[in-house]
Order: structure tokens, then C-alpha cells, then sequence
């Protein structure tokens, strides 16, 4: 190296071009692809809620969605209402209630103010599907779903998905064979009170026949990530309960 | 390879067996006991690793002679860092499946020792075509050994390849499971795939005595 590549006058400057540099190549990078990127997120978003309710090309053995160019129409299609839920039962109708973000509400509310529960209610073959985003912790990041219930808080389909959980344990949460256990699944006890879904790792029952014990089969070596999600069940779709008990009324 | 001269060759070459990075070099273990856990992941690592050092080293080599000697780890850290965020951001606008399942490994890229090792070692002194070869080479040498890990973690752990079912259905037992063979769950834990590259490591080298070292 030569002298003029030592010198600290170098190197600040140096390090400040590089910073500039870097700085606006990426700002371009990021700016200049944000709206495909906002745009895969919305479609992302309704297939995910489309799936948890059963529109979705599944064969056998993987979770596979409406296809991306007709997400939007199938959207419009299935979903009759979209509600925001304040305050236990408060609830209006918003169209763009698919766009908040969970993950920020539940900041909201954590600093005290008001968090609003967004529910997607759709129609399929004459019966209707409560749709509640939710979002907890995993192991290593987030862990969200989406989870499609009847008037009674039984689960008739689910999603889940994960943001850093590990490939091969963890991860798997976002399987069909762990998914599908979901259905069918009660929330509440048979005195009616809300109990959520225990991720069970003994529960005697591998093939998860029996839909009335609040619980459904661990993934091997995910205990955190299966903890996490029961968690997350149990304290976002509590919020849900005073709607659902106005639903009954 | 027509086009390339022995020493050419051998820069790509080297690192696939004899020079090795993982089995060799020993570089790159954290990420390699991280996401070979499934087959799948791990050919994602290998191709994203090939562009972020190959294209990295090229960086790095023409730049050379402006870095400053004081921050160039900085520097090289700056580089990786911009090109995995590049790679992120137009896998996730154009291939965004892909970019979900793979989110958390591309993020790993930048924690990937091979890549600064290659900088700091060659890059700094040697021309962009060179550096590309040897980025290229060491990210396959690094490949080579990540799916070979990967594929015996995810069939000896889940009976599956890329998703696929090759050993029959564990839960209504059928294939090789109707004659009592179980998954080894143990296979998609890290400590297993530390074992894994250890067999590698004693296959090799039992292979070419050339590659013990003397002490």
C-alpha cells in the first residue's frame, strides 16, 4: 500500500464516498423495486386468508394457493366483509381492513392505544368463514397465521407461516400435515369458555381424531416454536371472543 | 475448458476437492450446521453464495488498490452486505416465493466466513477475472459439501428429498417404514451435521493421504 492510502485524511474520505455510494445504490435498489414488492405482499396477504377458508389448489401432501392472477378476483369473490373490531364489539365494515398491520396494533396497544382486530368474513358453499390474522413469537423471529373459524370458535382451516424459524423443525409449522390438524379443532371447552389450542407433545393421539381436547400433535424437535404458537393463539384470539359471544346472541 | 488456462482451471478446481473450504480451509461451518437441514435450502445457499462471492470478489479486486489498508475489513463487510441486500430485494420483488423460504439463509450469507475469507486472501491481490474463478470455485467447493450434507440430513432425518417422499409415509407406514425403520430425528439437529462434514472430512482424506498434515 502506498503512502496516500494510509494517511487518516484518506480514509476518512474514503470511508465517507463509500457510505454515499452504497447509500444510494441501495436507496435506488429498495425504491425502485417497493411497489412489486408492496404488490407481492397484498397478494400474498389474500391468498393466505383465501387459503385459511379453503379456496386454495391443495392436492395431498402441500399448501398451494390461488394463483396470482386471479388472487384478486377470487378475493372479491369469497370475502363479503371486512370488519374492524375496537373495543371488544365495536365493529364497522372497512374494505381496506385487509391492509392493517397486526404487528403494528399490537405496538399500539402495548403504549396504550386502541388496538383494532381485523376479521375477514367470507361465503363458501353456503357457509361462513371468520377469518383473524394473528401474530406471536417463534424460536427465532415472528410467527403469524391466519385462522378461519365458524360463529362456535371452531377452526375450520388455518395458515401459518414464519419469518426465521428452522428449515426442517421449526419451520414446518407451515406444512400441510401440521396445518390440517387445526381443523375441526375446538377453541373453547365444552362449558363454552375460550381455552385456545395446546401444541401437545404427549397427547396419545398422533392422528388427531379427537377435536373436542384443545390440543393438536408437536412437531419433533420444534418445542419452542410449537410453544410460541399455542401462545400466540391464546392471547390474539382471546381478543376475538366478545364478537364471536355477540355472533351467538 | 477451452477458454481457460491451467492456472485458470485450477483456481476453480482446487476448491471443489483439495482445497476445499469447509473440509479443508475449514471456514463456513456455522452456516453449513445451519440450514442443511433440508436438501432444498441448501442448493438456494449454494447459488446465492456463488453470486455474492463471485461477484463480490470481483468488487473487491477492482477496488483494491484505493481501499485503505486501516478500514478495509469495513470495507469488505460494506461490499457483502450491499450485495446480499441487492439479492434480497430482487429475489423478494421477482421471485417472491423463493425469497420467503429463504429469507432467513440469505440474511446468513453476510455471516458466511468463506466470503471475507476469499477477500482478505485473494481478492486483495489479485486481478477481477482471477477473483472471480477463485470466488466462484470456493463458493462450489463450499456448495459441494452443503448439499452432500444436506441430502443425507433431510433422508435420514425426514425421508424426504426436495419434499418429496422416498422412503414412504412415517405416519401410515408404508415403503420402508412398514419394515420398522423410524426417522432419525436426530439427523436434523445441528450437532448431526457437524458429525456429517466429519465423515466427509475422513472419507477424504483417507482417500489422499496427501491432505494429512504432519505434526
Amino acid at each position: 500500500m502506498s503512502n496516500k492510502t494510509d494517511s487518516n485524511v484518506y480514509t476518512v474520505l474514503f470511508a465517507i464516498g463509500m457510505v454515499i455510494v452504497v447509500g444510494a445504490l441501495l436507496a435506488f435498489v429498495a425504491s425502485s423495486l417497493r411497489p412489486k414488492i408492496d404488490e407481492n405482499k397484498r397478494i400474498e396477504k389474500q391468498q393466505n386468508i383465501l387459503y385459511a377458508m379453503g379456496v386454495n389448489e391443495n392436492d395431498e401432501s402441500s399448501a398451494i394457493f390461488v394463483a396470482d392472477d386471479v388472487v384478486g378476483e377470487q378475493f372479491q369473490k369469497y370475502i363479503t366483509k371486512q370488519l374492524v373490531i375496537t373495543e371488544g364489539t365495536k365493529v364497522v365494515e372497512d374494505d381496506q381492513a385487509y391492509l392493517i398491520d397486526v404487528k403494528k396494533e399490537q405496538s399500539n396497544a402495548k403504549e396504550g392505544l386502541e388496538r383494532r382486530l381485523p376479521l375477514f368474513v367470507g361465503e363458501k358453499d353456503g357457509k361462513t368463514y371468520y377469518v383473524a390474522p394473528i401474530r406471536g413469537k417463534g424460536l427465532w423471529d415472528a410467527v403469524w397465521a391466519y385462522i378461519a373459524m365458524d360463529a362456535d370458535m371452531v377452526v375450520q382451516g388455518a395458515y401459518f407461516d414464519h419469518k426465521g424459524e428452522t428449515a426442517g423443525l421449526g419451520a414446518n409449522i407451515k406444512e400441510r400435515f401440521f396445518m390440517d390438524d387445526f381443523i375441526g379443532e375446538h377453541l373453547k371447552d365444552d362449558s363454552g369458555n375460550f381455552v385456545g389450542i395446546a401444541i401437545s407433545k404427549s397427547n396419545g393421539d398422533p392422528l388427531n381424531k379427537d377435536k373436542t381436547d384443545n390440543e393438536v400433535d408437536a412437531i419433533a424437535g420444534a418445542t419452542i416454536t410449537g410453544d410460541g404458537v399455542a401462545a400466540m393463539i391464546k392471547s390474539e384470539l382471546k381478543l376475538y371472543v366478545p364478537y364471536f359471544n355477540t355472533l351467538k346472541n | 475448458m477451452g477458454l481457460l488456462s491451467k492456472k485458470d482451471q485450477k483456481l476453480i478446481l482446487d476448491p471443489l476437492a483439495d482445497n476445499n473450504p469447509i473440509t479443508i480451509q475449514v471456514l463456513g461451518i456455522c452456516s453449513a450446521l445451519a440450514i442443511t437441514a433440508q436438501l432444498k435450502a441448501s442448493i438456494v445457499m449454494t447459488v446465492s453464495v456463488i453470486f455474492v462471492l463471485g461477484l463480490g470478489n470481483v468488487v473487491i479486486s477492482l477496488i483494491r488498490n484505493i481501499i485503505p489498508s486501516k478500514i478495509r475489513i469495513i470495507v469488505q463487510l460494506t461490499v457483502v452486505a450491499a450485495l446480499v441486500i441487492i439479492v434480497d430485494q430482487v429475489l423478494k420483488a421477482f421471485s417472491y416465493q423463493l425469497s420467503k423460504e429463504l429469507g432467513a439463509f440469505i440474511g446468513l450469507i453476510i455471516t458466511n466466513c468463506i466470503i471475507m475469507g476469499r477477500f482478505e486472501a485473494f481478492a486483495l491481490g489479485n486481478g477481477p477475472w482471477k477473483s472471480f474463478l477463485d470466488g466462484v470455485g470456493n463458493a462450489l467447493g463450499y456448495g459441494i459439501i452443503l448439499i452432500i450434507v444436506g441430502f443425507f440430513r433431510e433422508l435420514l432425518g425426514s425421508g424426504t428429498l426436495l419434499g418429496f417422499k422416498v422412503l414412504g409415509d412415517p405416519i401410515a407406514k408404508t415403503g420402508l417404514y412398514a419394515t420398522g425403520y423410524e426417522n432419525n430425528g436426530f439427523m436434523l439437529l445441528a450437532p448431526m451435521a457437524l458429525i456429517v462434514v466429519g465423515i466427509i472430512i475422513w472419507v477424504q482424506r483417507s482417500r489422499n493421504k496427501a491432505l494429512i498434515e504432519d505434526h
